[in-house]
């Protein structure tokens, strides 16, 4: 009779723990920057410093943790819904469509758009946002429906593919829109403001809140499709529901950060490897995983080369790509990678 | 066709059709099933046993009709069924992060409010559940640690936690060590004692033969459905296995051998 006292303990401490984790480091994201890391109640006395940590510092580090918690909670979501723990956050075509998306407009714009993605276009923005959920949309349609995980998946990698390639094509034909595609592709959390920050907000609130409504599907569908079904759980339209919720916070984040590799991955499989919650709470620790990771790595990006900044998508590909190297060696260890 | 008359039906099909991929697996399946009573369904390799169990259960696209107690299977509402009919599957493998007593709760799905925590019955229940399959220790592992058998065990906990007046089972004697298909026999006849219906699939003739009915099935269609220890319904048995087994007497059960 205690055990599931316990794991409701094991999950609260670890809620808390990633909670005071994230205080911490939106701390130490606000004080460390090109200028080199600085106390950061000394900054704000400071009228110039005090301009770069309040304009510049503080929304960056708020972009990355609220970027990180949706790719979190939408891995959560993807790994839940397509029963594969091998599930990403962009496998249904979100991250080639929005990088079309981005392509177009700055092909449409000639290039001058080069400085980044974030408070400079909101047409870029916007057109990141609705590239994601016009390729969740054409990959719904291609799979005729979500009744079919395995028809959804591979209706995802071709859209994926043919719209990636086509955003490659565009990207060539007008090579001054390349520094900035890259940089989209690369993934940053440079250029975001307090705008970006309560758009994202909103999507993760809503994401959040819907997600656990729904999570009783996830934990139906963890034991089978036909399984959920027998018990009564309306599969069709809340996997549509869960599509949307996955679709809205994948968006969200690529809109504002470009495409930021492995957090969705990595999340999920971290809360799971320190806990084994249910699908609620385990959303919400993978929200708030990912919002650790991306941030911490956006520190560690600001930090390693200082003055100069690695990309903050190119430190987590590379940390995440590790980790999953670690997971897989020691799941095939203890029987398989789960 | 010596049906158990005179029961009412738990189950009743009528010209119950299934297409999976363009080709028709069950053509046009008549079969009432008795309650309080244990039938199990058997037949070659790709006869359509599975499929017409998951016809019974409203978990295939079907035409014809299809009656749960007495009442269309359509007319049930999703969390209704899922309180008076169980279902245990023959190739889902749960996914392994779950703790083997919170995936036995899932049974309790059905009969909790929705995103509500389970109340004192409900962790009875469980309990109750995970002890009759000898799953009770495990209860703290994740199911992906556990062994074969031992996952179907959990498994079984899981449909036994809903509680339902039918239950389904699809080869549910997988990867079972033979005491543990004397223990699983066992608890099918105390549900059966209890007044609940059991309808399974199995492939192993002999324990079949145990059951109170016997549903034959070849090439989509039901061949035979009459009592197990009735002689035509051996003979029956014997042919749609083209008169490569024998039915014998043995201690008291049937028991079917090559030859």
């Amino acid at each position: 009779m205690t055990q599931p006292r316990t794991a409701r303990y094991q999950s609260a401490l670890l809620a808390t723990a990633l909670l005071l984790a994230s205080g911490a480091l939106l701390a130490a994201g606000a004080a460390v920057g090109s200028t080199g890391a600085s106390h950061w109640t000394a900054l704000w006395a400071d009228d110039t410093a005090g301009q770069i940590v309040r304009e510049i510092r503080l929304p960056r580090s708020l972009a990355a943790w609220l970027a990180g918690a949706l790719l979190g909670l939408s891995g959560a979501v993807a790994q839940g819904l397509f029963r594969n723990p091998l599930a990403d956050p962009f496998m249904l075509g979100s991250a080639s469509g929005a990088a079309l998306g981005v392509a177009v407009v700055l092909v449409a714009g000639g290039g001058v758009l080069s400085a980044g993605f974030g408070p400079h276009g909101l047409g870029l923005t916007g057109a990141a946002f609705a590239g994601a959920l016009a390729a969740v949309a054409m990959t719904l349609a291609l799979a005729q429906g979500v009744h079919d995980s395995l028809r959804l998946l591979l209706a995802g990698v071709v859209v994926g593919v043919v719209l990636g390639a086509l955003a490659s094509l565009l990207s060539q034909l007008s090579p001054q829109t390349l520094p900035a595609m890259q940089a989209f592709m690369l993934g940053s959390t440079a250029m975001v403001g307090w705008s970006g920050c309560a758009l994202m907000a909103v999507s993760l609130a809503v994401a959040v809140l819907t997600g656990w409504m729904l999570s009783p599907v996830l934990d139906g569908l963890s034991l089978g499709e036909a399984t959920a079904r027998s018990l009564g759980l309306p599969l069709a339209a809340m996997r549509l529901a869960l599509l949307a919720v996955l679709a809205l916070a994948t968006g969200a984040a690529v809109a504002q950060t470009g495409l930021i590799a492995f957090v969705g991955l990595a999340a999920p499989h971290l809360v799971r490897s320190l806990s084994r919650p249910m699908a609620g709470p385990l959303l919400l620790l993978s929200a708030l995983t990912g919002g650790v990771l991306l941030l911490a790595a956006d520190i560690a990006a600001r930090g390693v080369l200082a003055p100069q900044e690695l990309p903050v998508g190119v430190l987590t590909a590379i940390l995440g790509g590790g980790y999953l190297l670690w997971l897989m060696r020691r799941g095939a260890a203890s029987g398989g990678l789960r | 066709m010596t049906a158990l008359a005179g029961r009412p039906s738990a189950i009743c099909a009528r010209g119950l059709r299934v297409r999976l991929g363009g080709v028709e697996i069950l053509h046009g399946v008549d079969l009432a099933l008795p309650t309080g009573r244990w039938t199990a369904v058997v037949g070659p390799n790709g006869a359509g046993k599975s499929t017409l169990l998951r016809g019974l259960a409203g978990l295939v696209a079907s035409s014809g009709a299809v009656e749960l107690l007495g009442r269309p299977l359509a007319d049930w509402r999703g969390r209704e069924r899922g309180r008076r009919l169980a279902w245990l599957g023959q190739v889902e493998v749960p996914s392994g992060d779950l703790r083997t007593y919170d995936l036995v709760m899932l049974g309790r799905l059905p009969h909790l409010a929705w995103l509500a925590s389970p109340g004192p019955v409900d962790h009875a229940v469980v309990e109750q559940a995970l002890r009759a399959t000898q799953a009770w220790d495990w209860r703290d592992r994740p199911v992906g640690q556990l062994s074969g058998g031992e996952r179907q065990r959990v498994l079984l906990a899981r449909a036994l936690a809903v509680q339902a007046d039918v239950l389904l089972m699809d080869e549910p004697l997988g990867n079972l060590d033979p005491p543990h298909q004397a223990d699983w026999l066992a608890l099918v006849r105390q549900q059966v004692a209890q007044g609940r219906t059991v309808v399974t699939v199995l492939h192993e003739l002999t324990m079949a033969l145990g059951a109170d009915a016997l549903v034959i099935v070849a090439g989509g269609s039901v061949r035979w459905h009459g009592a197990c220890e009735d002689p035509a319904t051996h003979r029956a048995l014997e042919q749609v296995f083209e008169q490569r087994i024998r039915i014998h007497p043995l201690e008291g059960q049937w028991v079917a051998l090559p030859r």
